[in-house]
């Protein structure tokens, strides 16, 4: 179970998060939908650790989440504009999170290897690990740093409008892809869109948010079928 | 229809180009190329044998050694301090940091004499610890320790100035990343961090060496000018110059000068040898 309580967040006087919640069963694929300010992608950072609740609580698999620091959280984190390291080849990049493990849960150089091989291969992308970052295009950037967060074998994974800087027919291809990923690693995804048909598409259950607040929650079809509010009807029907 | 001719619109015609470029070289010869020329002309302006006499004299050699020691202890020290502060600066958000980038310029708005004066208000005997540490038999000031702080404070900005942009260019996203895939901050740094600034580093330790050696108004307050003892290289230049002794002079302006080409040199290697690697990060 994934259990968001009455998350909030300040920075400065703006809230960015004013009381958001929502549970998803272990191993769902949420979406996090709403125009850009309505403070997604500051919940989506507080799930991975990269930002702190003012006040609010998160359980995650019997887990104070909020009081666990990133790097324990076991979250993988693929960022908008890719955020591969620059300076290591797609092997490295992908090897990242196995090499940083203390020496008792390194697993050795060869199952490194294999490792990182199977998971080009889930990415479709087999023979780049040479390739340097900046000798990718877009789509196969943020493949590799899909690869990077599985390689931790992540309880939760977290993506924050992964395809918003890729053209359509990459857009879908990826979706597909990342669906196909999420059932065959049986992780918990929370993915933020402000793209309705890619939430809809992708997603069990889509949180539509707005003012830092969920506006409505359930599932796809449902949330087409019975919008609840105003604003969800009219940011559904753009 | 009649033919025009057509000129690229980036194109001058060449008797301009041939100007600018001119100038552009005759500024270049004149204002760098030229005075160093002069400095080498004069140096060995009684031979090589004469040269050589020069640079062995002792207090020439006590002042080689004095500048070298003073660097090796303000260099790394501001190395240190200038990643220190990068880090604060771009990888954290907190209060008072504009007043703090500020501060860190302050070295290179003031002029180097009254950086100097500062510390001998402060470590004079008619300064604030000044009566308390010769109680204590503490040298700072016309002694090593008054010389590097001098060099510290005045060569201060150049690393934290060249990585300020550079890491702030770079954004936090790869350190978050590292973040989120186990990695300690001691970690993020040394392999994330790290190599992404190594030849903005690299670059401004280089320009810092450079500057702790050739500095001359704040280490002239501090030094003292005793011959043989505090005197460092450019100081050691003036007092040879008004003493007559060109050639000296000149000798040592060269031993500075050659220490300068010798940077440029080893920072342009190092940018042939890892152009791949240079092109690869900054291409990203």
């Amino acid at each position: 179970m994934l259990n968001v309580d009455s998350v909030s967040k300040k920075f400065g006087r703006f809230a960015a998060l004013n009381g958001a919640s929502f549970v998803a069963p272990q191993g769902g694929f949420i979406s996090l939908l709403g125009p850009s300010g309505s403070g997604k992608t500051t919940l989506l950072r507080i799930l991975g650790g990269l930002e702190f609740a003012d006040s609010g609580s998160v359980r995650f698999a019997d887990l104070n989440w909020l009081d666990m620091p990133a790097r324990t959280r076991n979250a993988g984190f693929v960022f908008q504009q890719y955020a591969l390291f620059r300076h290591m080849t797609v092997a490295e990049n992908i090897a990242f999170g196995l090499k940083v493990r203390p020496r008792s849960s390194r697993p050795s150089r060869s199952e490194i290897r294999k490792r990182v091989n199977e998971l080009l291969d889930l990415v479709q992308l087999p023979g780049l690990e040479k390739r340097y970052p900046s000798q990718l295009s877009g789509g196969q950037r943020q493949r590799v740093a899909l690869a990077r967060a599985l390689a931790i074998e992540p309880r939760m994974l977290l993506l924050d409008e992964p395809f918003g800087a890729l053209d359509a027919k990459v857009r879908k291809e990826l979706r597909a892809d990342l669906r196909r990923i999420h059932d065959h690693a049986g992780v918990t995804t929370v993915f933020v869109t402000h793209d309705q048909e890619e939430a809809f598409a992708v997603a069990d259950l889509v949180a539509v948010m707005k003012d830092g607040r969920i506006e409505q929650y359930g599932a796809p079809a449902d949330v087409r079928r019975n919008p609840k509010t105003d604003f969800v009807s009219e940011f559904l029907s753009v | 229809m009649s033919k025009r001719t057509f000129h690229k619109p980036t194109e001058d015609p060449i008797w301009l180009k041939a100007l600018l470029a001119a100038v552009a070289v005759g500024f270049i010869v004149i204002l760098l190329l030229l005075p160093l020329v002069l400095v080498f002309k004069e140096a060995f302006a009684q031979g090589l044998e004469g040269f050589w006499r020069a640079i062995t004299d002792d207090d020439t050699l006590d002042s080689v050694w004095l500048s070298l020691a003073a660097a090796a202890i303000a260099v790394p020290l501001n190395t240190l301090f200038g990643i220190a502060a990068a880090w604060c600066i771009t990888k954290f958000d907190f209060w008072g940091k504009a007043f703090l980038v500020t501060l860190i310029d302050l070295p290179f708005s003031v002029s180097p004499v009254v950086s100097g004066l500062v510390y001998v208000l402060v470590f004079g005997m008619q300064g604030w610890f000044g009566k308390s540490l010769a109680d204590h038999d503490i040298h700072i000031l016309f002694a090593l320790p008054g010389i590097v702080l001098a060099t510290i404070f005045v060569t201060f900005p150049f690393v934290a100035r060249e990585l300020i942009p550079l890491m702030q260019d770079q954004g936090r996203d790869e350190e978050e990343a590292a973040a989120t895939l186990g990695a300690s901050g001691l970690g993020t740094f040394l392999r994330v961090t790290l190599p992404n600034i190594k030849w903005g580093l690299l670059y401004s330790v280089l320009l810092c060496n450079a500057r702790a050696l050739g500095e001359f108004g704040a280490v002239a307050v501090v030094s003292g000018h005793i011959r043989g003892q505090t005197n460092t290289m450019p100081l050691h230049v003036e007092l040879l110059y008004n003493n007559y002794d060109y050639v000296g002079a000149f000798a040592v302006s060269a031993l500075l000068a050659m220490l300068a080409v010798l940077t440029l040199a080893l920072k342009s290697l190092l940018e042939w040898r890892y152009a791949d690697e240079l092109a690869a990060i900054h291409r990203h």
